[in-house]
């Protein structure tokens, strides 16, 4: 018989039966000639999109497009953080709302996310930078985020290995810590998304990529695709880096470039590192994975591109940025390196709006720190496609903001590392 | 790691000595003050993003501190020439022609 539920039971049950029971995670269907809503992109933003449609608003058909491979995008290219320690009102609401998602994932959508709450922190070394974290830590305060500001010594004693001696190149002064900060495995989260959407009626349709836009009186249609023609009244587009493609086709401009964002992960080692550090001042950040390997990222490489690879003097510098923090990994070996296609707004937030297309909606803007939102975006990308209105959490992202001029502006306030 | 020609140098440098400027010959509006809200904004945030040939700016800011127009794929990295500003926008009009 077919395994439906992930439990112990089931784990027990198989475990008689060669574990050969076990049901495909999630369906491959042929795509139908029409579907009520579709999501194109099948990355962890667009599966949880399709979830709390079907979930929460009741919508029963809906397809999900993917032109490559389920969550074969960002949403494994990654380094997995997740927080909601931002500055402004509007941008820590919807992370916080996203990380309360986070908290009870892995029993809502039977999963094991893996997600792990070992605390962030947000190293400071200047002056300037205490002063920002003292903002952002009474502002996070005033929302009901955890948070807390440390002193050097606390995270040296936090952290042992981490170099916190004065006469190092740019001194650790202190840090802010979200003790419910962590780390996801994100690979999962695409996968527990996929198979919870599946289960609740969602066609996943992969290798399947959108070539065009049926827009008839300032309506849309349904969309062309290189499985043929696909109807619907709705269509939410979740494509990340490809969203200005998109957007195209239905004669819209996005405030939006895309740039790669590149990591890097270590050969395993045994655990030395049992929390996120992220520095914006010498511009590094990285926490270690349960399976040993050290995850390490850095900023964007500068110019536009599309090739999901970057410039090596960015590997080096990030390189140099890690071993300012921690002299001790000079000497680790690096497994494997990769880049993501993010696509970065003018504010660095995320851009979940309505558009002029009656029915066509755009989720993108996460720019390079989309992971730690996937539940929260899905969950309010739901809400608006559903309702065709925001979400109150989602209303003040809408994409006439850079027309009034309203931009939440949390490019100097979050910082550069994500 | 890209290389460009400087047009002002006249030589070969590495992307290391170069800043990225964003998109090439973005129309500033005629007449700013009546420039409506819509126009300014796409003006100052709307970008053509595109995936294929793209013309953009970087700054040699590493030497001769002038800004180079490149025409460069941005999914290959294939670098299509490197112009001086004035030369670069008389090739990129008359490709839009």
């Amino acid at each position: 018989m077919a395994q439906k539920n992930y439990s112990f039971w089931s784990l027990l049950q198989q475990g008689f039966k060669r574990q050969e029971g076990w049901d495909q995670a999630w369906r491959s269907p042929e795509p139908k000639a029409s579907y009520d809503v579709i999501i194109v992109g099948a990355g962890g933003h667009g599966l949880a999109t399709a979830y709390y449609l079907a979930r929460e608003h009741g919508v029963k058909n809906i397809a999900v497009l993917e032109k490559g491979y389920l969550g074969g995008g960002n949403t494994a290219r990654n380094t997995t953080i997740v927080r909601s320690n931002y500055l402004w009102d509007e941008a820590a609401m919807l992370y916080e709302h996203s990380l309360k998602l986070w908290e009870g994932l892995s029993q809502e959508i039977n999963f094991n996310v893996m997600f792990s709450q070992r605390g962030v922190f947000n190293l400071g070394h200047t002056l300037q930078d205490m002063r920002d974290i003292e903002r952002r830590v009474n502002a996070n305060l005033l929302n009901d985020i955890d948070a807390q500001v440390l002193t050097a010594a606390e995270v040296k004693a936090h952290i042992p290995m981490i170099d916190a001696s004065p006469n190092a190149r740019y001194p650790i002064m202190g840090a802010s810590y979200q003790p419910r900060g962590g780390v996801a495995r994100h690979d999962a989260v695409a996968w527990g998304f996929a198979r919870a959407a599946s289960n609740l009626g969602v066609d996943i349709i992969e290798q399947c990529e959108v070539t065009g836009m049926l827009i008839e009186g300032g309506r849309i249609h349904g969309l062309e695709t290189t499985r043929g023609t696909i109807r619907a009244e709705r269509v939410g587009c979740v494509a990340a880096g490809h969203s200005s493609t998109l957007a195209k086709m239905a004669g819209i401009r996005l405030p939006l470039e895309s740039h790669p964002l590149q990591a890097f992960v270590s050969e395993s080692l045994k655990p030395v590192l049992h929390t996120v550090v992220m520095s914006n001042a010498v511009h590094g950040y990285l926490s270690q994975s349960d399976k040993g390997e050290l995850v390490i990222g850095a900023g964007i490489d500068s110019y536009l591109s599309y090739a999901q690879r970057g410039s090596p003097h960015v590997i080096e510098h990030t390189a140099a940025a890690i071993i300012e923090l921690f002299p001790m990994f000079s000497r680790v070996r690096m497994n494997r390196q990769w880049g993501g296609i993010v696509d970065v707004s003018p504010d660095a937030c995320p851009i979940i709006s309505k558009t002029r297309v009656k029915g066509l909606y755009f989720n993108c803007g996460w720019g390079t720190g989309g992971f730690k939102a996937t539940p929260g975006s899905g969950n309010v990308f739901a809400h608006t496609i559903a309702r065709d209105r925001p979400h109150p959490l989602n209303e003040a992202f809408a994409l006439d903001r850079f027309h009034s001029g309203h931009l939440i502006d949390e490019h100097g306030a979050a910082g550069v590392a994500h | 790691m890209l290389k460009f020609h400087c047009p002002h140098c006249n030589e070969v440098r590495e992307e290391e000595e170069f800043s990225y400027a964003g998109e090439a010959f973005i129309a500033r509006p005629a007449a700013p003050d009546g420039a409506s809200d819509a126009e300014w904004g796409d003006y100052l945030f709307m970008r053509k993003n595109t995936k294929g040939w793209h013309w953009e700016q970087w700054l040699h800011s590493a030497a001769c501190r002038k800004v180079v127009a490149v025409k460069r794929h941005t999914f290959t990295h294939e670098i299509g020439g490197c112009w001086t500003l004035a030369e670069g926008k008389r090739i990129y009009l008359e490709e839009q022609a």
